[in-house]
């Protein structure tokens, strides 16, 4: 359960952001997470409610803004989507990808009081 | 029925204390900083250090076992072990005369950097060496966690069937090497090697892939030789920097 260790810096995250920014609670942590992460949204919530109990993101709730996984076919020449990494190339059928994008796992903001 | 009033005790019109705070943080970045310097301090103590990944069972230990054994008359070799539980692995690294630090993560399901650093300080000095950092065994969580190693080698045995790296993505995604075990065990156990390698390339075209046996030492020196040419690339870029 590395979604564990990964709320857990988040709640690290937030109490060092409540120290430079002064505020006392949060409502919402907004995450950017990627579709080629190593997460799955769902868990991160689940996770997360433990995590944060007793601290200054208690209760607070997460939404999860996923990203597409997007790689480079080095096949045809282009950008593409991808929803997985064991997938083919959409357009050519070939499997040599490079990964440009959807390994985001990134705290993107907060809503406070 | 108080409608208006904040948690401050205040209302003033279009002027809530509640605010929405961009931070774009990276939920690792703290493992990631504390695994950058780890990373220095490696290329400061001219060391190779590699982070073996596996499900439990592959055989990482046992590939450690003869592998450090045979490489550490040529130079400095040192171990760091990760394990939920037990100092069994550390203890049969150190039956080889070699140093080996154990980390018992408990509840935890892979090795971060802060234990890395902390399990290196512990280590006699390794200048000019190899460490191998032997992962908690687990397909799924050590993919997510630089440990600030030069490479992942994602060891897999004969017997674990050939889709693991459809099965398990981002491990294989992540690693440099691919490193088959018990090879000695293929025909009894029908692996399909090619199968194994076209499913790992799925996911990682440019891994790298090497068949080995820790029990008979088949393909070690194959091993050994990929070893050197890592070393020869990491100290490439300093020598070039030099005058």
């Amino acid at each position: 359960m590395h979604e564990m260790a990964l709320c857990e810096g988040i709640v690290e995250i937030v109490e060092e952001e409540a120290r430079r920014r002064s505020f006392s609670r949060v409502k919402t942590v907004c995450l950017e997470i990627g579709a080629l992460s190593h997460v799955a949204p769902e868990a991160m919530k689940f996770c997360f409610a433990a995590v944060a109990a007793r601290t200054i993101a208690d209760g607070a709730v997460i939404e999860v803004i996923e990203l597409p996984g997007v790689a480079w076919c080095m096949a045809c020449s282009r950008s593409v989507e991808i929803a997985q990494r064991d997938e083919p190339c959409p357009c050519c059928g070939s499997y040599q990808l490079q990964v440009t994008g959807g390994e985001e796992m990134l705290v993107k903001e907060l809503e406070v009081d | 029925m108080d409608c208006g009033a904040d948690p401050a005790g205040l209302k003033i019109a279009g002027m809530s204390s509640e605010r929405t705070i961009r931070i774009e943080r990276d939920i690792l970045g703290k493992n990631n900083r504390i695994a950058a310097d780890n990373r220095a301090r490696f290329l400061t103590d001219d060391l190779l250090v590699f982070n073996l990944v596996s499900s439990p069972g592959a055989g990482k230990t046992s590939l450690l076992v003869r592998a450090v054994s045979e490489l550490k008359d040529s130079r400095p070799v040192g171990v760091i072990e990760g394990d939920q539980q037990t100092s069994n692995d550390a203890d049969r690294i150190r039956a080889t005369g070699v140093p080996a630090i154990q980390i018992n993560t408990g509840k935890g399901c892979h090795l971060d950097a802060a234990m890395v650093g902390e399990a290196y300080r512990r280590l006699p000095p390794l200048k000019g060496g190899i460490l191998f950092i032997e992962n908690v065994g687990n397909l799924v969580c050590p993919a997510a966690f630089d440990l600030g190693e030069a490479c992942k080698i994602v060891v897999f045995s004969t017997a674990d069937g050939e889709d693991k790296p459809l099965k398990y993505p981002y491990m294989f995604a992540a690693s440099s090497l691919m490193l088959i075990n018990k090879i000695d065990l293929a025909p009894v156990v029908d692996f399909d090697s090619a199968k194994t390698i076209e499913y790992a390339r799925c996911v990682n075209p440019n891994i790298e892939v090497l068949t080995v046996s820790a029990r008979t030492g088949e393909g070690f020196a194959a091993l050994y030789a990929w070893i050197w040419k890592q070393a020869a690339n990491q100290r490439r870029p300093v020598g070039d920097a030099l005058p």
